[in-house]
Formats: C-alpha cells, sequence, structure tokens
C-alpha cells in the first residue's frame, strides 16, 4: 500500500454533483442540481485559505458536506490523498477524520446543552489517543483554548448558554485545533457572531494557517469578509462556480455578470459612498428543474445572448490564474474544469 | 382614563423617549435590558439603531410598541408620540401609559412594526391577501372595496405582482415575504415605522432590492422609519441619523456622516474600525475586546470601561452624561466634557 500521505493534495474534488429529488404533488419527479460539475483541490502546502462566496441556496453547504464526507455524490469523485473517499480502508478514514474538520454556522446549535462545552475538547482527546494521563488531558485543554484567545478558567466547567456565540466558536475551534488537522472546512462560521469580536474569530483563522500550516475553505456569503481573509476566491452561483482566481484579481477584474452585480450590492461603510441608481435586479427563484446545456444565470443575466441558453459556458482562462465561465469571454483559451490550479 | 396629552408648537419631533427603562424579571434579579433611554425623532428621518447583540436594540424597539411582555416591564420612562394637528402645533401622548384599546388605535394607524425574522411572522395556512385585510379592516374603518383597493396598491408600491395576493407564504420566496410585510405596514400610511433587522435573513442582491424600496417608500410617503440592525454598512446605505446603543443606553447619537467620518465615542470607534472594507488596506484589525456585558450586572460608571482603550479613572466612578458636543451630535463619554471646538477628532489609523 502506497502511504498516502506523500500525497500533496489533500482534498480533490472532481466534477461532484449533488442532484435532489424534489417531492412534487403528482408522479412527475422535479430535480435540484444544488452542486453542478464543481472541482477543486485543497493543497497541504502552502497552507492558504480558500474562500467561496455565494448566496443561500447557491448550494455552499451541501459541497462542505460532501468535502466532509457528509453527503454522497450523484456523480464525480473525490479524493482524498488521490484515494476515492468510498474506498478508503479503515484507518485511512480515520486518518481523513482526522486531518479535515469542521466548523459550523450556528456556535450554540453543536454542543448538546446538557453537557459542559469543555466536553467537546475531552471526547476529542479520548477518541484520538491524544493524551494518556488526567494532567495531560488538562495541559492540552489549556494548551489549545490559549490558542484561541480564550482564558481556560472562563470556559472549563461551562455550559454552552452560559457563554456567548462568539466564545462558543472559538472552543470549536480549539477542539479542531487539538487535532492538528490539514485542512478546516468552516462553513460560515462568523454569520451568527456580533462584528466586533468577528475579527477575533477572523484572525485565529488567519494563525492557524501561519503557525500551524493550516488550510481552511472558508465559506460565506459577505465579500469583505473574504476579502480580508485573503487568498483565492470561488464564487458559486446556484451550484456551479462561475469565476475563481485570487480574490485581488476577483476585485480588481469581475469578470462574470453575477460577480459584478454580487460586488455592486454589497453596503458600502461609508454614507458619503451610497448606491446609485436602482438596482436592476429580478429577484427570481434558482431554476428548479435541472438544466445542464445553459448558463445557470441566464435569467438574471443583464448581458444574456442567445448562446447562454442553449449551451453551458465551458471555463475560459481571463489571466493567470483567473477562471470565468461565462460566453462574454469567448475569446479567451477554453479550460478543463479538472486541470484548474 | 385617557393618556397623558401634551401640546406642542414643534411640529418637527414625532416622538420623544425620556429615561426609558424596560427590564426582566429573572430568577437572579432584574435584567436590565434598555436602562436610560433618551431619544427624540424627527419627522420624515430614517433613524438607524445600532449596537452589538444583546445590548437591548430589540426591547427598546417592540417597547416603543407598547408589546413589552412579562417578565419584561417598564420600570420608568416615558415615549411620548405627537400628532399633527395642525401645521403649527401637535398633541402628545405618552405610549406607555396609553390604556390598551387606545394603543390598538395606535398601532398599524400610526405606528407598524416589522419584525426581526419578518418571513416567519406570516400565518403559512391564510393567503397574503386576508393577512394584509385584516390588519387593515382591524385597525382602520375601510370598506371591504377600499381595503382591497389599498392592498392592492401597497403590493404595487413594493414591486410585487397583484397574484401574490392570492399565494400562500411557501409559495413566495424569503425576498417576497419580506417584502409583503412591508407592504402590509405601510398599508395604513402610518407616521412612524419601525423595522427590526428586516434584511439580516436575506441575500445581499435582495437586501439592495428591499432597502431601497425601503427607503423610497419613507421618503415618498413622508413616513419616519427606526431601523435596527447591528450592520454598520446598511446604516451607512439609508440611515439620516445614527445612534449607537451599548448596554441597555445609547451612547453616541449623530447624523450617520459625521459618525463615519469621525466617531467620537471609544466603542463607535472600535465598531467602525471592525468593519473589513473590500479594496481597503488588509492590516490585522483588532475588533474590540472582551465581551458584553451582562444586563444583571451592568459595570460602574461608564459601562463601557472595562472594554475602552482609552478608559481613565473617572470612567470606573461616575457615568458620563450624554451632552450635545457638537450641533446635532451627541454623545456620553468623559472624554468629552466639553463641546468642541473646531474639527473633531479624525479616526485614528
Amino acid at each position: 500500500m502506497t502511504n498516502l500521505n506523500d500525497n500533496p493534495v489533500v482534498l480533490d474534488v472532481r466534477n461532484v454533483s449533488k442532484i435532489f429529488n424534489i417531492p412534487t404533488p403528482g408522479f412527475e419527479r422535479e430535480y435540484i442540481a444544488a452542486v453542478d460539475q464543481v472541482s477543486l483541490a485543497l493543497y497541504e502546502k502552502p497552507a492558504r485559505i480558500v474562500s467561496l462566496v455565494g448566496e443561500s441556496g447557491s448550494g455552499k453547504t451541501t459541497l462542505a458536506r460532501i468535502m466532509l464526507g457528509l453527503t454522497p455524490l450523484t456523480h464525480g469523485e473525490m479524493l482524498y490523498r488521490g484515494k476515492h473517499i468510498a474506498k478508503l480502508t479503515k484507518s485511512e478514514w480515520w486518518d481523513f477524520r482526522r486531518n479535515v474538520q469542521p466548523i459550523f454556522q450556528d456556535p450554540f446549535g453543536i454542543y448538546n446543552p446538557f453537557y459542559r462545552v469543555d466536553r467537546a475538547l475531552d471526547m476529542t482527546i479520548k477518541n484520538f489517543h491524544l493524551a494518556s494521563s488526567p494532567e495531560e488531558v488538562m495541559a492540552l485543554k489549556a494548551e489549545a483554548l490559549r490558542a484561541v484567545d480564550l482564558r481556560p478558567d472562563d470556559v472549563i466547567g461551562r455550559y454552552p448558554h452560559q457563554l456567548s456565540g462568539g466564545q462558543c466558536q472559538r472552543v470549536m475551534l480549539a477542539r479542531t485545533l487539538l487535532l492538528r488537522p490539514k485542512i478546516i472546512i468552516a462553513d460560515e462560521p462568523v454569520s451568527m457572531i456580533d462584528v466586533a469580536v468577528r475579527m477575533l474569530f477572523l484572525n485565529i483563522l488567519l494563525d492557524f494557517r501561519d503557525k500551524y500550516d493550516i488550510s481552511s475553505l472558508m465559506i460565506t456569503h459577505d465579500l469583505a469578509t473574504a476579502y480580508y481573509m485573503g487568498g483565492p476566491m470561488l464564487v458559486l452561483c446556484f451550484g456551479r462556480i462561475v469565476e475563481s482566481g485570487d480574490i485581488e484579481q476577483l476585485l480588481d477584474k469581475p469578470s462574470h455578470p453575477y460577480t459584478r452585480q454580487l460586488l455592486a450590492a454589497i453596503p458600502f461603510p461609508d454614507p458619503a459612498r451610497r448606491w446609485e441608481g436602482r438596482a436592476n435586479v429580478k429577484i427570481t427563484d434558482r431554476p428548479l428543474t435541472h438544466e445542464g446545456n445553459k448558463c445557470v444565470y441566464v435569467a438574471r443575466c443583464p448581458q444574456a445572448m442567445d448562446i447562454c441558453s442553449k449551451q453551458r459556458p465551458p471555463d475560459y482562462l481571463v489571466e493567470e490564474g483567473h477562471y470565468v465561465a461565462c460566453f462574454l469571454h469567448r475569446d479567451k483559451p477554453v479550460i478543463d474544469s479538472t486541470q484548474k490550479a | 382614563m385617557s393618556a397623558q396629552v401634551m401640546t406642542r408648537t414643534n411640529v418637527q419631533t414625532l416622538m420623544e423617549i425620556k429615561d426609558l427603562r424596560i427590564w426582566y424579571r429573572t430568577t437572579r434579579g432584574n435584567a436590565k435590558a434598555v436602562d436610560g433611554v433618551d431619544l427624540t425623532i424627527q419627522r420624515n428621518e430614517i433613524f438607524g439603531l445600532a449596537g452589538e447583540s444583546g445590548c437591548g436594540k430589540t426591547t427598546l424597539a417592540r417597547g416603543i410598541l407598547g408589546l413589552t411582555k412579562l417578565p419584561g416591564y417598564i420600570e420608568s420612562g416615558e415615549a411620548i408620540y405627537y400628532q399633527c394637528v395642525s401645521d403649527s402645533s401637535s398633541v402628545g401622548s405618552d405610549l406607555l401609559t396609553m390604556p390598551p384599546s387606545e394603543l390598538r388605535q395606535m398601532r398599524w394607524r400610526h405606528i407598524a412594526y416589522i419584525p426581526q425574522g419578518a418571513m416567519n411572522v406570516l400565518s403559512p395556512v391564510t393567503r397574503i391577501e386576508k393577512q394584509i385585510l385584516d390588519a387593515i379592516y382591524e385597525h382602520s374603518d375601510m370598506s371591504k372595496e377600499q381595503a382591497r383597493a389599498r392592498m392592492f396598491e401597497c403590493l404595487e408600491m413594493v414591486g410585487l405582482e397583484p397574484t401574490v395576493a392570492r399565494m400562500y407564504p411557501h409559495e413566495l420566496s424569503g425576498g417576497m415575504k419580506q417584502r409583503v410585510t412591508i407592504a402590509a405596514a405601510i398599508s395604513l400610511k402610518p407616521g412612524l415605522i419601525i423595522a427590526d433587522e428586516p434584511t439580516t435573513a436575506l441575500d445581499v442582491n435582495v437586501q439592495q432590492v428591499i432597502l431601497q424600496e425601503l427607503k423610497e417608500i419613507a421618503k415618498g410617503l413622508g413616513l419616519t422609519l427606526i431601523y435596527v440592525t447591528h450592520d454598520m454598512a446598511v446604516h451607512a446605505e439609508i440611515a439620516d441619523r445614527l445612534g449607537i446603543m451599548y448596554s441597555g443606553l445609547i451612547v453616541e447619537m449623530a447624523p450617520v456622516i459625521d459618525t463615519f467620518k469621525s466617531p467620537l465615542h471609544p466603542y463607535t470607534q472600535g465598531l467602525i474600525s471592525s468593519i473589513p472594507v473590500i479594496g481597503g488596506d488588509r492590516s490585522r484589525m483588532t475588533g474590540i475586546p472582551g465581551n458584553a456585558p451582562s444586563p444583571l450586572d451592568w459595570p460602574s460608571g461608564c459601562r463601557f470601561h472595562p472594554r475602552c482603550p482609552r478608559a481613565m479613572e473617572i470612567c470606573r466612578e461616575k457615568q458620563p452624561p450624554m451632552l450635545e458636543v457638537a450641533p446635532g451630535r451627541c454623545v456620553a463619554c468623559h472624554l468629552y466634557p466639553t463641546p468642541l471646538s473646531g474639527a473633531a477628532p479624525a479616526l485614528r489609523s
């Protein structure tokens, strides 16, 4: 058996689709593609924070669950260290569970209200045999809590309702840190924490990257947060990645109409720079039935052309490392989506 | 018994809140969620109310409407709502001491409320038209035809098709449900709308559309809007005046442009400097260290002093009064004991 740890690609998602069956009153079936032929890879080194941006219903959470191995795929494959996720041996599966760690959105929902919060830390230490004596357990817990800017005395022995949302979320970060994972998949980690404490949480993720070489996949709907974190950004629209590249490139030259619209809609924290003119957005629901052979954004796109509703746009290379799935860039070279960096 | 009535010649003032205290009885003592708020709302303005969660924003908004429910109660204070009787005088009545029957008359017709998570306030088993019409019948004397005409008018104003009236809430998207609640709120042309985090659960695209509509409607109909949210960027977008709440008190109140250009209170400074700006400097931001205090036991003196980077000796002992330091700008902080001379201090970089 080859050693999986030699493979630098920790998680490799290739052309993954997840299609849900929508219950309808009759015998007709309706399908919705929550994630539609998405490819992305997360590397062990260099550690990076990848942002995944999209509005609600765009399949962000489904993609996160796929990458955590919690949701079976409809099409495509997910590789952990080059091996298909379903074919991992028991020890490799535990290795996967150790190296890929989740942070969920609701900081209170993940704790059992009847147990003290540090039980989450205790169980992790127990399940992964991280300590051999009670003193070591205490030392590990204290170290992890200090790394996330918490005083161990403030947290150990408390119940979830006695802590604030920001503290609960940071205890979760401490739990992941115990395992020194390679990748943290954070699904909207700051959307339920106060603005003033949000920065603290984001800074810890940055510290993890710099001090412990932990990469993160940061799922968010807030472009400003993504900008603060830096690194590559993927824009998800109705299940498809419509634009990807370094965040500076995307903000400098937003090339997909969806990205442009998303950027225009963000309220800018300066009353001297208010929105000019009315938003010209048709608020439509996402296309319910799965239509593979057209652009997902065609119903709302202000620049829609004939070809957009006839063919699915491939990924065009706009500039080095910046890909757009839009026919506006037909003159640029086409790139196979699985070959992207 | 009728509520306390007072007349005023200044018609610009719509509402005056004086030393309002709304407490909750708990087994561990009184939680002083709103603890001494003084506020004056002008006619035709959009007043933004900002602050982190747990600072009493929602309690204040619901308190003004007389919706405080046990274990919450009004400890003290007044909320006087002024109605215009002529071009030069208005009559005020205290909403907090008003008998419930009179308060029912005030609600919807004069003061409407768009609650938090407004998409969940619609009854799932009733058509949209019935829900809006019920509110109109309950709070006005309109005939059936008038009420229906008014309903369609309001739906059109928020950009919804008339066919929406026959639908059930589950057939609508979150943004459309939010528009229905706005349509219902403006149906009786109230003088004041209190909107409590109406767009928090929505996408940025939908949020932009709703905010622009709300602002247009408020300005077009001459309504006053109290907009409650923790999102400072939204305030920057729509508010005229901004009140910053911290631990049950308003600590700073100023025109929104001034607040963003040169925030005075250290809490406001922290709040504004912890908003990531796209395209801005990507230096490490610190946010505001420490945790929000508990309403069961506010810190002594200035309630912000345990987290304040510029705390002084006096801050521990004496609660700073709210002072008008420049025209239209009020702040409660010992750093500003006298009116500002010349330019206000610029935001620390």
